[in-house]
């Protein structure tokens, strides 16, 4: 089938049409760019949505199925989107020491949601991280790019206000 | 034989065999029956069960015999001590993770895993592990899949991509949680499943199964208010009789027809009648189409599974496709109106059942295009495997029960509505009727082998008044893909295509027996006899052309006028048109162009 290039408001889309094309190009064959290509879909959206996963089957004429199964298998790729602030508790030794395990239940009791997921409202997801390289400041989570170290469960509290507070 | 020949020996003992197979292949071939779980004979070599290891002299582990070549001089060994309790932990950790529910089972006593456990010799559990548990998927209308009962052989994985190219089944998740299912865990009832059931075919448990309508079926058999209307297609003649313990290749025809009737039914009707009637529209259609009137190559629609495979896949051949319905549904549309009209009973009171040897006639009986006067043509269908179990569980010696006739006016049949249930057979019924509509001679040698047999993609000609008429003949999906592959790049190239959705069309379909303990799913021996069968029957018959059916004359004199009338049109024939599957293609796209996503 002839690649129709198909104009679409979605720039985004439009990107990874380009990258997909350029793959095509250079690959031995088809599939062996997939994984590349569903990094680019998740850089570009964030996570990997059924549009988009639709698309490289399209384009790439590889069977959805496939795709489905690429994406599942590596803990890498995401399937929901992401919540504006993703928060990554540290589960590493150091900081378990230190009570983690409350850090996160606390969170997890504050927004309502588990590990992996998001809150309705897309503000937030929850993450578990292994070892921010911070064991001196445990226990510690990441918001974004932000580190915050000498956690407690009230500070939680007062740090996830604050991120309510801007919205 | 070419191949160069070697010695192997096997527990110590030489034996000569050709180079370049596998050490399993060679085994059976010198009379070893290694065990085996993830292998079949028509798939790649996945070696994901390790149940076929053996021991090889020189090597640091156990060998998977499935996937190792056989070297000249390599010394193997099959039954020794150690092998056995090897594979006897393999096996009893595959179990571990296996619902313990042999006795309340579909397929209890018919399962390959219970086999292989009870020939390994495992007696209790010893490993008590975590297991899994997951949602049964039972959205669709005609495979259901239970994730639980899967063992990750991938056997299915391997007919959905290899055999059928539809690709609609995959590995999701990694390790422990590694689960078969169609793209996007989507519900079997929105995917791109064409409902084939060639997954059940293959799959060694319960993982895959058809819907199941026989308690329905059985609590309106009681029901004394309505009439009970069966048809039977003609492959489940070819292969019920291996749900009895029979081997493969003797119809069961009129024990077949007293069966049922002893489960309830008012009339047993026989889709070879109908089979008939397609071929009375479908030459017609034929020659109209020849004459200039619609597109050519004209491609045939008998397969439901094939229907939506091309409805999803191969949108752009639609207007290819002979508008003409299924035996099935032409039956059913009979029975719903000239059967209803004779015996003076209201449609709505009749209950039309079908047997099939197929899962995918449950989808198309739910088509609402197929609906007669506002009702539904088909009420229910039964597949040959619930056939043979409703006729044990009702009691009925199918063995010892005496024959009895199919019933008129919808009973009688050509010897070419019989071979309808194998590849090729549609095929060479419309050319018997088509050469002598377009040249009023008889065609006297009405065998045609160039359509017949199991090679994935069959090509014939036949001269007719002058004019020479190519076709060709697939079976199965993926023979089907690389067919029409070909009449897109050569569009003269034929005149007339036959697809069947399985390999080795009806007789191999999706709701045919399960393969005995000494047979594969699907194995092609099997295959060729239940073939062979139809064509026995259709050489013993004396009418062996559609249109000399009396039954079908009558039917066209009294009712549906010619074939092609507006009669017909209205009853016997449909439309299709593009559709996408739920998730499969963007939005964006759906305007565009025609995709063939999955279908590499």
């Amino acid at each position: 089938m002839a690649d129709t290039v198909v104009k679409t408001a979605d720039p985004k889309m439009a990107e990874l049409r380009k990258f997909m094309a350029e793959q095509k190009k250079t690959q031995y064959n088809d599939e062996a760019s997939l994984i590349a290509i569903l990094h680019k879909a998740q850089e570009l959206y964030g996570y990997l949505s059924v549009e988009a996963m639709d698309e490289v089957a399209v384009t790439m004429k590889i069977p959805t199925a496939h795709i489905w199964g690429v994406a599942t298998f590596y803990h890498y790729f995401c399937l929901t989107p992401k919540g504006k602030y993703v928060i990554s508790v540290c589960l590493g030794t150091a900081c378990y020491v230190k009570g983690a395990d409350e850090i996160m239940s606390k969170i997890k009791d504050e927004l309502k949601i588990k590990v992996g997921e998001t809150t309705p409202d897309k503000l937030f997801t929850l993450q578990e991280a292994r070892c921010l390289g911070a064991c001196g400041i445990a226990p510690v989570m990441m918001i974004n790019d932000k580190i915050y170290g000498t956690l407690t469960p009230k500070k939680v509290t007062e740090i996830l206000n604050n991120y309510r507070k801007q919205g | 034989m070419d191949k160069k020949m070697i010695t192997i020996y096997i527990d110590d003992k030489p034996y000569q065999v050709a180079a370049g197979q596998t050490v399993m292949q060679a085994a059976d071939k010198v009379g070893f029956r290694i065990p085996r779980l993830c292998y079949h004979p028509k798939l790649s070599i996945e070696g994901a069960c390790r149940v076929c290891i053996v021991e090889l002299e020189g090597a640091r582990n156990f060998i998977a015999s499935c996937a190792y070549p056989v070297a000249d001089g390599m010394k193997i060994r099959t039954n020794t001590p150690e092998l056995r309790s090897a594979r006897r932990d393999i096996v009893e950790l595959i179990l571990d993770n296996h619902p313990m529910d042999c006795h309340t089972c579909e397929r209890d006593s018919n399962c390959e895993l219970q086999r292989l456990a009870y020939s390994m010799g495992i007696r209790k559990r010893h490993f008590e592990g975590e297991m899994k548990h997951y949602e049964k998927d039972v959205s669709g209308v005609a495979v259901i899949r239970d994730p639980n009962k899967c063992i990750l052989c991938g056997r299915c994985v391997r007919m959905c991509s290899e055999i059928q190219k539809t690709s609609v089944l995959g590995y999701a998740h990694r390790g422990f949680k590694t689960v078969v299912m169609p793209a996007y865990n989507m519900p079997f009832r929105d995917s791109s499943c064409t409902a084939c059931g060639q997954c059940i075919n293959v799959c060694p448990t319960a993982a895959f199964l058809e819907k199941d309508y026989t308690q329905e079926l059985f609590k309106k058999l009681n029901d004394k208010s309505i009439l009970k209307v069966a048809q039977c297609a003609p492959s489940v003649r070819a292969a019920i009789g291996e749900a009895f313990n029979i081997e493969p290749g003797r119809t069961m025809e009129k024990q077949l027809a007293a069966a049922i009737r002893r489960l309830g039914f008012d009339y047993v009707f026989d889709t070879q009648f109908s089979a008939d009637l397609t071929i009375m529209e479908e030459a017609n259609e034929f020659l109209e189409r020849l004459q200039g009137k619609g597109k050519l190559p004209m491609i045939t629609s008998c397969s439901s599974a094939w229907m939506k495979c091309l409805e999803q896949y191969h949108p752009d051949l639609i207007d290819h496709i002979s508008t003409c319905k299924s035996p099935m549904s032409m039956q059913s549309a009979m029975v719903k109106t000239y059967f209803a009209d004779k015996i003076k009973r209201d449609p709505k009171e009749i209950l039309s059942v079908a047997f099939m040897c197929c899962t995918a006639k449950k989808y198309e009986a739910a088509r609402p295009e197929l609906e007669v006067n506002g009702m539904r043509a088909t009420d229910l269908v039964i597949t040959t495997r619930e056939l043979a179990w409703m006729i044990k569980s009702a009691g009925i010696d199918f063995l010892a029960i005496k024959g009895e006739e199919f019933d008129h006016p919808l009973g009688l049949s050509s010897g070419a509505g019989t071979i309808f249930g194998t590849t090729g057979g549609v095929m060479e019924a419309a050319i018997r009727t088509a050469y002598e509509l377009a040249t009023g001679e008889t065609l006297l040698d009405i065998e045609i082998g160039a359509v017949r047999g199991l090679q994935g993609i069959k090509e014939g000609k036949v001269v007719m008044d002058g004019k020479e008429i190519r076709v060709a003949v697939a079976h199965g999906l993926g023979n089907a893909a690389e067919l029409l592959d070909i009449a897109r790049k050569d569009p003269n190239r034929y005149h007339f295509i036959e697809i069947m959705g399985c390999p080795g069309g009806c007789v191999g379909g999706g709701g045919q027996p399960y393969a005995n303990s000494n047979s594969i799913p699907l194995d092609e021996e099997c295959l060729m006899k239940r073939a062979e069968a139809l064509y026995t029957l259709d050489r013993n018959k004396t009418i062996r052309r559609s249109h000399e059916n009396p039954d079908i004359q009558r039917l066209y004199k009294e009712f549906l006028g010619r074939p092609g009338s507006p009669a017909s049109h209205k009853l016997l024939h449909t439309h299709y048109k593009q559709h996408f599957p739920v998730g499969i293609i963007p939005e964006s796209l759906k305007q565009q162009k025609p995709a063939e996503p999955a279908n590499k």
